[in-house]
């Protein structure tokens, strides 16, 4: 088999490189098992940092459709609800510069809402409902509507369509569960004789960061 | 000790691959807009280069000498270089998806960098050892490198600079490889 082997050049040639493919091959295949990407990684990282309200304000049917978009070079400012935060956050990920809130999509609101329909004047047209992004309305055509606060997001695109504008934007109300210290303003009101000099200078600056 | 010091000067500056050999010009211009872009580029293809010299050579010394087809080296290498940028390429893909957005189509282009295949059929016609090609390899990268550095920062001081009309985008961008080149040349005869 050798000696065959030898004596025929070509058929050495031919069993070298078939030989060498295969190998290449096996290890590819193997790396390529070893360093499986799901996925594009960067659609999960943008992904992570919207709100997950799943609003649909920015155009697209929720967040994740708008963190592809991103990925594929769409403008990173049109989340009304992440706000100039979650620009920021996506424009250091992506080592871009990060503009302004987009105002063609809405406003940034500075507390968290959630929709509270006011239950005597529903007429139970369901067209809310048909609106909900994360279906956080109860109710049945003819019959009343109510929010399940919990689930609701704060989008306010049931709004939009209520027939009867029976539904208001109220801000969440601090209970137990979601209550958290409030943070220091700043070290200058800890301790003040220790910082003297700077309270002094933040003052006369109008306050300071 | 000497002699890896002699391998790595002669493959960074005075045979430089870029400058002086006129090898793998491709990406030279192409990735040499964003300095960014460009580290990315110069770390993947050093990373490849010097793969591939320690591939190539263990192909070479195993199976094509002992079989008497050294002849058939040219397309032995290239499956070796193809098999070894495709690892990259997971590789990147894997550990920098940012570095693997920004080098996008230029990623698989490193296989058709004739830099990479220039220098593994150089380390075989120089008969180098293991170590030594391996080093050639990776000099070769640090020397691609260091050209597509020094370029891309000064394109980007190009991009706005007061130049005349006619100079403007790939003139001038020629033009200043051609210096640089020149410059280069000035290292023969170091060793």
């Amino acid at each position: 088999m050798i000696e065959l082997i030898a004596q025929n050049p070509i058929l050495a040639a031919l069993i070298a490189l078939v030989g060498l493919a295969i190998i290449f091959g096996a290890l590819l295949g193997f790396a390529a098992e070893k360093f499986k990407v799901e996925g594009n990684p960067i659609v999960e990282q943008i992904d992570e940092l919207l709100p997950q309200t799943q609003c649909g304000q920015c155009g697209f049917p929720g967040c994740r459709p708008y963190a592809e978009s991103i990925a594929n070079g769409d403008a990173i400012n049109k989340c009304p609800p992440g706000g100039q935060a979650t620009i920021n956050a996506i424009a250091s990920l992506l080592d871009v510069p990060a503009p302004e809130l987009d105002e063609e999509h809405g406003q940034e609101s500075p507390v968290r809402t959630v929709a509270y329909i006011r239950e005597d004047e529903c007429i139970g047209c369901t067209k809310c409902i048909q609106a909900c992004p994360v279906d956080a309305i109860l109710g049945a055509a003819k019959l009343m509507h109510t929010v399940i606060a919990d689930e609701c997001t704060g989008c306010d695109l049931c709004v939009e369509p209520c027939p009867v504008d029976c539904i208001d934007m109220l801000p969440v109300a601090e209970t137990l569960t979601d209550w958290n210290w409030s943070i220091p303003k700043k070290p200058g009101q800890l301790i003040a004789t220790d910082t003297r000099g700077e309270l002094s200078h933040a003052h006369t600056q109008g306050g300071g960061a | 000790m000497q002699e890896f010091a002699v391998i790595l000067v002669s493959s960074i500056l005075i045979n430089n691959y870029v400058l002086v050999q006129f090898l793998g010009l491709c990406p030279f211009m192409g990735v040499s807009n964003k300095l960014e872009s460009a580290i990315g580029m110069a770390a993947a293809t050093t990373f490849v280069l010097t793969l591939t010299a320690m591939a190539s050579y263990i192909v070479n010394a195993l199976v094509l000498e002992p079989l008497g087809l050294i002849y058939l080296r040219t397309i032995a290498f290239i499956l070796v270089i193809a098999a070894v940028v495709q690892f990259t390429k997971m590789f990147i893909e894997k550990t920098s998806p940012l570095l693997y957005r920004v080098l996008g189509v230029f990623l698989p282009l490193i296989t058709t960098n004739c830099a990479v295949l220039g220098v593994a059929l150089q380390n075989t016609s120089k008969d180098l050892n293991f170590v030594q090609s391996s080093l050639y390899g990776f000099g070769a990268g640090a020397g691609f490198s260091l050209v597509l550095i020094f370029f891309s920062a000064m394109r980007e001081r190009l991009a706005s600079a007061d130049i005349p009309e006619s100079f403007k985008g790939a003139a001038i961008a020629m033009v200043t490889a051609g210096l640089m080149s020149l410059a280069f040349m000035g290292f023969s005869g170091l060793v």
